[in-house]
């Protein structure tokens, strides 16, 4: 997840990575971290980092951060599938969750 | 491959999705997809999404999730049928690298016809098929998340976008660091030395054939894990 300032609305944090600010914290799904803002326009990446465990990388010469994914746990941390939309070769975007009531094999592949 | 095989299980209840982890995106992928002409989803995933959200470091892999959106099996090796360089002879003109990479290439673990015979079990069976795993089993073997591969998944993103601006070189430093930092994620290797193109080799001073031996070769494809 990409960022072009290292302060950021509660918004963007939303869009970008899932999490939204509640009066218990950040919260994703049903799961909660601490996390307090006195400025919603006005977020710390840092903090946020922090608070979900999360590795903030900043490129100095282009101005860029980066968020990656919470560290410490696994890759799936329940079975329930994530969301995945993505698009296919003409653009159109595509939800896994469409399928439900389908079983589903999910196969990734590259040209490389 | 996999089109076969939808052709024969869409009609017992099963979608396949394929997923092209393709930093380049259309350009790289979509011949690949026109040539198929898929029924199913085909989708491109520039970003490597699968990698954050599944744990995928390598393809081919697939991914079980049954009709109420519960993943029964995580990422694993998910060949449709064996691949052709599993036969490939070298030329007996070939230089001793090219033999070596396709003697490599030969002995990596591929267990097509398991694989294949397990998902149609569990299609035809449903919960009941012995390869379908419990929710608390899939979070167990799903991949540990370690600092360093979290951090990772930021460098990949950083060098992507630099990328895609025109900021080549300042790319390949952050590809350089998510190599560092996850050695055993190959999509993340694969796909900045195929940005690369033939300079790969130079610019990221290594090869798929020297970090697979440094990794092992049988660690490439893992074994699957399940019953016989």
């Amino acid at each position: 997840m990409l960022f072009r300032r290292a302060t950021v609305s509660a918004d963007e944090i939303e869009r970008a990575t899932g999490w939204h600010l509640a009066a218990e914290g950040l919260c994703r799904d049903d799961h909660c971290v601490p996390f307090a803002a006195r400025d919603m326009d006005a977020i710390a990446l840092a903090d946020v980092a922090t608070a979900l465990g999360a590795p903030l990388v900043k490129d100095d010469r282009h101005g860029l951060w980066a968020l990656g994914p919470e560290a410490g746990g696994h890759a799936l941390a329940s079975a329930i599938a994530p969301e995945l939309d993505l698009p296919d070769a003409r653009g159109r975007r595509f939800r896994l969750s469409s399928l439900r009531g389908r079983k589903v094999v999910l196969v990734a592949w590259a040209s490389w | 491959m996999w089109q076969e095989l939808r052709e024969e299980l869409h009609p017992r209840g099963l979608e396949l999705v394929t997923v092209a982890l393709d930093a380049a995106g259309v350009t790289a992928a979509a011949p690949w997809i026109a040539a198929a002409g898929p029924r199913h989803p085909s989708l491109i995933d520039r970003e490597h999404v699968l990698g954050s959200l599944f744990g995928i470091v390598n393809v081919p892999s697939g991914v079980w999730i049954d009709e109420g959106g519960t993943i029964v099996r995580g990422p694993e090796p998910a060949h449709p049928r064996r691949p052709a360089y599993k036969d490939r002879v070298a030329p007996a003109d070939a230089t001793a690298e090219q033999r070596e990479r396709i003697e490599t290439v030969r002995a990596l673990h591929v267990e097509a016809e398991r694989y294949v015979a397990a998902l149609r079990d569990w299609v035809a069976q449903g919960a009941a098929s012995r390869f379908a795993l419990s929710p608390r089993e899939v979070v167990r073997r799903s991949r540990p998340r370690p600092l360093a591969e979290a951090t990772a998944a930021a460098h990949f993103a950083l060098a992507q976008a630099l990328h895609d601006a025109g900021a080549r070189e300042d790319a390949v430093a952050h590809f350089r660091e998510a190599h560092r930092l996850h050695p055993t994620n190959w999509t993340y290797r694969r796909d900045a030395w195929s940005l690369a193109g033939p300079e790969h080799e130079r610019l990221y001073e290594t090869s798929w054939l020297a970090e697979v031996k440094r990794e092992g070769v049988e660690n490439y494809y893992p074994a699957l894990e399940m019953p016989e």
